[in-house]
This record gives structure tokens, sequence and C-alpha cells, in this order.
């Protein structure tokens, strides 16, 4: 079956199964590879993607759903929050393998703009769908914490 | 080192300088011969490791693979140090692996930053040299009145200056220096200092970074195989027709590993999989479940088995001799462990003939390399392999028979001139074992009149590593511990059984469990002593004239505080324990909610010699006691009739960011050659954990993990303070 589905700005018509991952349909049809297969059940958060801005794990998202929701990836999230998170991560060294670390910049970007000045306990409850395995947690939480503190000085 | 040089290229513009310098090992002969292909810009009889391009940037070509450890700062750094050369005009790439440009590439041992040490200072020290050459002989001054800074090469008394990117075609001339003048540790201006940074952080925070698993191909094809769910299981017999209907699914096909799934998609090799109708033969099978296995190995240990140990640190006279007066008895186990990187297993690889090409986060290059050929009958001079980093590893893809690669040259073969990609599924990496092997130990100490061990006995149970040889790696960390420093005699017995469960390197290998028996032992002679542990450990240390251990424990009881009151209800637990020629201390503070551990901060210092990249060495020992937290908390790969029962992040828990500690690093100031640091941090941090909770208690930890059965799950996050 066909679906037109809106990914990073830009309209995709796909064919495919409905029950398609749309992991499998981002990183095989439309090779956006960014976004990463960790563990196939929403429990690593490897593949979280924005789904009309809301972090969702792509790799539970049946494509019959996301092909009516607009899909941002790590490709191209954009945006004060991103700009302010991604040079926090590089500032800090953030990553080890890295291959986690595009699931965590969607969750961490989602997290600030919904909350300005997160608590540790707000990036608790933020992250913790997000697993890393190299353990980069406390870097993730003060590059979050630098990333809202510099969004503050800002405005 | 064999005087040569070059320039690449017909123009400057697209040019390069390369420096760097082989040995004519007999090794390395070989590997030329072996190594026909390789297909590196150069594999001439330079190693190729520094590249200087006309727009003076420099690229330093990595041997070693980047699993996320951040070896490849350092192995920038040490180039970049010697070279004087601008740090933030500095890039890394990885080099493809090719035995006669670099020697063996093997990426194991927490070695990388130790065993390039001299190469690649040597490298940069010799380009440098060339640019000083160049740059005397332009300006006809004597060379030692020339300084290089920041990629610029001056010389203050005519006041000139010049580029690298000025003078590489002049210093291209040049004869590179068969022992180039290195600096001296005092001299350094980037190695040890904060400016150290990663080069991939970016890259790795746009998606950018390619794995094996993004690799994309004109024609490629990908494959999943269905294999036994019995270790030691075979194929009796499959049908394939429900598969074959699965829309996309190319090929499904026996392998000598199970059955596997060719399709044009992954996740429609993913439903071919689902669709196999299979019959497994469990004639040689392991059919018997964790309960029976732990049984076995405490049968096997009080010597009811049929199995012969080997000795190990044995010392003294009689050490078999029967103990007597105040004896001390311990007995420990610990489960097997799975690696469960982010990235799971997967490899790219085109077989045409006799030429294979493979693209793989491969840390064990070389022997990969090998194992390749012969699974394409081929020589390895055929076998091209690209390395690309790898969403960790922490040694799943470090082992010897490089399982999961030749799985694909093996489908590769068969399908002949399509790239295939092979993907593993999370259950599948879980389930695969190459497990840090499970063990008991019984400790006996017999003690002295002065609350000091006055003799040994250890009797330890581990399936071996390696398949020839002695099974030194499960006692590591036990074997020459200072703690015998004040035994007559030491009795160590290893049992090394042999199943179907294959096992493997995990990240810190024999130290993994053998610091968890002897700190946590440690610590309750002391208690029983009534001394303060970290002094106990220290008259120990002291007894085996152990000056690093002093030195770590001192500066780790310093930073942490030792001995000072903490609120009510939390503890310090100290362990220290060596892996890989590096020393770690660390200190945890622990609370007990409804008996499951609360760490909130660790302390940690690191002997590791001369500190390259502090930052990424204080990385290290954060992922380190994060990987070695997770498992001490919740990990145990468990058999149920000899299937694994734990098979992704829902049935086996890992650590996550609510339950990560606060980490202090502190590195002891040295100037002895660097050991490594992709390992050691593990250690230290389950049995100062276990050491804390003796605090509180009073009771030891006999068994890791410390939460099973329904404690298994993961804390909420609002249990967290």
């Amino acid at each position: 079956m066909s679906y037109a589905i809106s990914v990073n700005g830009q309209v995709h018509h796909v064919e495919d199964d409905g029950q398609t991952p749309l992991l499998w349909v981002l990183r095989d049809t439309l090779k956006l590879t960014g976004t990463k297969y960790g563990c196939g059940v929403a429990q690593c958060g490897a593949c979280t993607v924005h789904v009309d801005g809301t972090p969702t794990r792509s790799c539970t998202l049946p494509l019959e759903v996301a092909a009516s929701a607009r899909i941002t990836t790590i490709e191209s999230i954009e945006g004060v929050e991103a700009q302010a998170i991604r040079g926090a991560w590089v500032a800090r060294d953030v990553p080890q393998c890295g291959f986690c670390q595009s699931g965590q910049i969607m969750s961490a970007v989602a997290l600030l703009r919904t909350l300005k000045t997160p608590t540790d306990r707000d990036i608790d409850v933020a992250m913790s769908g997000n697993i890393c395995r190299c353990a980069t947690y406390n870097r993730i939480r003060a590059a979050i914490h630098d990333a809202a503190a510099q969004l503050g000085t800002a405005r | 080192m064999t005087r040569r040089r070059m320039i690449l290229g017909g123009s400057l513009i697209g040019g390069a300088l390369i420096v760097g310098y082989t040995a004519t090992h007999p090794m390395q002969v070989a590997g030329a011969i072996l190594q026909g292909g390789g297909s590196d810009p150069e594999p001439s009889a330079f190693g190729p490791f520094v590249r200087i391009g006309s727009d003076g940037w420099v690229t330093v070509v990595n041997k070693q693979q980047e699993m996320g450890q951040g070896i490849h700062a350092g192995i920038a750094a040490m180039v970049a140090e010697e070279l004087d050369a601008d740090w933030d005009r500095v890039r890394v790439i990885e080099a493809r692996n090719n035995f006669r440009a670099y020697g063996l590439q093997m990426t194991a041992g927490s070695n990388a930053i130790a065993s390039n040490w001299d190469a690649m200072r040597n490298a940069g020290a010799a380009a440098r040299a060339m640019f000083v050459a160049a740059a005397a002989h332009r300006w006809n001054v004597s060379s030692q009145s020339i300084e290089v800074r920041d990629g610029v090469v001056s010389h203050p008394g005519s006041n000139q200056s010049a580029t690298f990117a000025d003078l590489l075609e002049d210093a291209s001339r040049q004869t590179p220096p068969q022992s180039p003048t290195l600096k001296q540790p005092k001299d350094y201006r980037l190695i040890g200092t904060d400016r150290v940074h990663r080069k991939d952080s970016l890259a790795k925070s746009t998606g950018a970074v390619i794995y094996t698993q993004d690799i994309q191909r004109p024609d490629m094809l990908v494959a999943m195989v269905a294999h036994s769910p019995r270790f030691g299981g075979t194929l009796a017999r499959f049908d394939a027709s429900d598969a074959l209907k699965v829309k996309d699914v190319v090929d499904v096909f026996a392998i000598e590993t199970g059955v596997a799934v060719v399709a044009k998609t992954t996740f429609a090799a993913r439903r071919g999989r689902d669709a196999l109708r299979i019959e497994w033969n469990d004639g040689e099978a392991e059919m018997r479940s964790t309960p029976e296995l732990i049984e076995y190995y405490h049968q096997i240990a009080a010597g009811r088995g049929d199995l012969e140990p080997s000795d190990f640190g044995t010392k003294g006279e009689n050490p078999g001799a029967p103990f007597d007066g105040d004896v001390v008895e311990f007995a420990f186990d610990f489960p097997y462990l799975a690696h469960a990187p982010m990235e799971t297993l997967d490899c790219v690889a085109q077989v045409e003939g006799w030429n294979v090409s493979i693209t793989s986060g491969a840390h064990l290059a070389t022997l990969d390399q090998v194992m390749a050929a012969i699974a394409a009958r081929t020589i390895p001079g055929k076998v091209d392999l690209e390395v690309v980093p790898a969403g960790g590893s922490f040694g799943r893809r470090g082992i010897m028979s490089s399982d999961y690669l030749v799985e694909c040259v093996r489908i590769a073969k068969r399908i002949q001139g399509r790239p295939i990609k092979l993907i593993w599924s999370r259950e599948d990496e879980m389930m695969s074992g190459y497990y840090r092997p499970m063990s008991h130990h019984r400790v006996w100490v017999q003690m002295g009149a002065d609350a000091f061990p006055a003799r040994w006995r250890v009797h330890s149970v581990c399936q071996a590593l390696t398949p020839i040889g002695p099974n030194f790696q499960a006692t590591e960390g036990i074997t020459n511990s200072p703690y015998f420093s004040t035994a007559s005699t030491v009795d160590g017995k290893i049992f090394s059984p042999s199943f179907p469960v294959v096992v493997g390197f995990w990240r810190s290998v024999g130290a993994a469990h053998t610091a968890f028996v002897m700190e946590h032992v440690i610590d309750q002679l002391a208690r029983r002593a009534d001394r303060d542990p970290a002094a106990y450990r220290r008259t120990l240390y002291e007894k085996a004239g152990d000056l690093r251990r002093i030195r770590v424990l001192d500066e780790l009881c310093g930073k942490a505080g030792w001995g000072s009151p903490l609120e009510a209800g939390w503890a310090r637990g100290l362990a220290i324990a060596e892996a890989f020629g590096t020393i770690v201390g660390q200190v945890a503070e622990v609370r007990l909610v409804d008996g499951r551990p609360i760490v909130r901060r660790v302390v940690a210092v690191v002997d590791c010699g001369i500190a390259v990249a502090p930052d990424q060495i204080a990385a290290q020992m954060e992922g380190g006691i994060g990987f070695g937290l997770s498992a001490a908390l919740y990990g145990a790969m468990t058999l149920k009739d000899g299937i694994v029962q734990e098979t992704n992040f829902d049935s086996h828990p890992v650590l996550r960011m609510n339950e990560m500690p606060a980490v202090e690093t502190h590195i002891i100031k040295s100037t002895s050659r660097p050991t490594g640091m992709g390992e050691p941090g593990v250690p230290p941090i389950a049995p100062a954990v276990a050491n804390a909770m003796l605090a509180l208690t009073g009771s030891p930890t006999k068994s890791l993990p410390f939460l099973s059965g329904n404690a298994l799950s993961n804390s909420d996050v609002s249990s967290q303070s």
C-alpha cells in the first residue's frame, strides 16, 4: 500500500506494508540512518524521533499511524534548543561510541522545548527511556543543564 | 626505520606529505605476502600514520578501532604534540585493515594508547624534523635555532616564519630522521591537558557518523539468521515456504550457524525469519539450567568432579597442606554477563570468486581478516576489510571466532557479487553467548596472630576464554595479588570446565570477577580484625612493596573523605584493582532502600602512567563505573533447559540515567609510559558497593547481581532521591 509520509518537512510516498515500523521506513527506504535500531521493543530509545513534536520510539510505530503525523529526525532537528543541545554535547564531549546519541538528543531537545530550566529529576524522567551502554549519563545531564542555562541567558 | 620520502599526487593541491615508518619485522614481511589487497591510499614502506595536506591540515591515521573509548583523540594528541601541530587543524581517520602498512591491528586489552605511544610520537617528531630541516635550508640558518608551534615554523633570530603548508614541498624532500628526538613530559603543551578533545563529538551529535548498521550500497541485500536457541544445537530441517512468500524476501538457505534469510529490506528479512519453521537437533546441545550449572561448579570446586585443575599463583612450601588454627572461608558465585552494546552485531560483506570485501566495526581486524579468508576459502590478501566505528563492543566484537563477521561472509559467498548486510536483532545478540563466563570461587584464609593472612587457598571454577593454553584470564587479578604479601603459602587452583555455552572477553576480562573476590574478602578480613579496611590494605601493600597502590589508596582516601562521617543510612565502600597495568581505586557512597543499593557518588583515583587525554580518562572512568554498576545491579544471563531467558532490555535491565552516580575522577601524576583506560574503570565498582553494603548491614555479598527475581525490574524514577 502507498503512504504519504511527512519527514523533515518533505512528503515522501512510500510503498510498504502499513505495519512496517517507521524506523525501517526511515532507515531502509528514506536512507535516513541517523535514527538507530537498538532493541526493536521501545526499551532503549536509540530510535527516538519527534512525532508532531513528541519524542517517540520509531521502532514500534507502524507506518500507517506515522503517515498522519509530522515526523522529525536527527538529520533535521533545528531551532534554538537543538543548537544549544548540540553545542553543549560537543563542548562536554558527551558521546563515546555515539550510537545512542541521536535518540538522546531527540529526547533532550523535546525536554528543553517543554521545560526551560529542567531539574535533575525532570531530566531523569525525560531521559530514562534512553539507554547508553557507555554510561555517558552524567555528561548528558550536565550538557542539558548547560544548554538550558545558555538559552536562559540568550532570552 | 626505513628511509623514504615521497609526495603523493601530481600537485600540492591534491598532495600530501606522508610521514611514518615501518619495521622490517618478520611478521610484517609475512604480512606483505598475505596482504596483496589492502586498498589504503598508499600501503608503502611507510606506515602512513601522518598526512599533512597543502591546506595545512594534519590527518592522523588511526590503526586502532574506535568503539567509544576515545583513543583516536589520544593517538592524535601524541602526533600533534611531537609535531607541534595546531590541534584545531588535526583530524583523525580510521585506517583500513592493512597488515603490511600498519602491522597487527588488534584493539584489545586496553592497549591502544600504550601500544602506539612510541610509533605515533616518533611519526610526529620525524615530520617535525623534516619541516625544521626544510626551513633551515630555505632560510640558511641552523636547525637548532628554529622553533615550531601550532603548525608554524619560525626563526626568531631573523623574524621569518612559514606554515606547514608553505614548507610542504621542501619538507617532503627531506629524509626523516631515524631516531627523532622526543620531548620530555615536562615540555608537553597538549598531552595531559584538557585541550585534548574528541574529534568526533559533533558528527556523533548530528547522526552523521556511519556505523556498520548504516552502510548503504547499490544492490545491497539484508540478511538475518535464525540461530539455534540452544548452545551447541544444530539445524535438523527447515521449511522456508512461508518465509519465501514474504514480500521482498529474496532467498532462504541453510548455513553453518542456522538458516539465513536474505531480503531487500531489514524488516522483510525479520518477517521472513519469523515465518520460518525450523527443527533443531539438540543431541549435542547444552540442556541444563543455571541452578544445575551452579551446583556443577560447586561440586567441581569441592573436588568431586573428574576435572584436573591447574595451579596458578602458588607460593611457598607445600601450599596444598591442610590449614589449621583460625581459618576463614568464603564462596562466591558470579553469573554469565552479556555485552549488549547499543549497536547489535552487524557486518557488510561482498564475495566475488576469490575476492572478499568487508565493512565492519572490527576491533580484532587482523584476526577477522584471516577468519574471513578461511570462511571464504581464499587467502587473507584477497580480503579487504574497511574498519568503521562501532556502536560499542565491550569485547563482543573482539572474539577469536569472529562469529558474526564469518557468518556474513558465508552468506555473501553463497549470494556472490552482491553486498550483504547482516543484521542481528537484540535478541540474537543477547542469546548468542560469548558471555563473561560464570564462575565460582572458594577462598580459605588461615589467619596469623597479627590478624593478617598467613596462608591463602583459592580454588576457582571458570570456563577458559581461549581454546588453547592455560586459563590465565580467569584468575588474573588473583594471581600475584598484593594481598598474598603476608602469607607463607598460596594454593591457587583453577578448574576449567568445557561445555557448549560459549564465553568471551568482556570489558576488563578476568578482573571483572576476580577484583570482587579479592576486594570483598579483604574488607571482611579487615572488619573481622577490627581494622579500618583502608589501613588494613595499606599494610598489605607496604609488605608487598606496592608503591603504586599505596599512592592510589592515599589519594583516594583523601579525595573521598574516607573516615569522615556521612549522613545516617549512608556508608562508603572502597576497592582497588589493577587491570592491564592500570590501577584504579574507587570509593562508593551507598545507602539501602528496601535492600536495594542506591549509589549516589563514586570518587575514583587512577594511575595510568602519563595521562595523554585526561578528559577521556575521566570519560572512561564514568563509563566503566556505569557499565560495572549495571552488571553488579542487574547483570545475569540465565539458562532454563539450555535456553537463555534474558533476551532484550525488558527482561535484561541495564543502568539508566536515574541510577547513575556522580563520578569524580582524580589522576595520579606520573612520568611512566601510559597504560590503558578502556577497561580498568570497571572492576572496582561492584566490590566497592558490596563493601559499603557490608559496612551498612554487616552482611557480606556472596553472589552477583545484587538484585534478582522480583527486584530485577529497573527502579522507578520516583524511588531515586
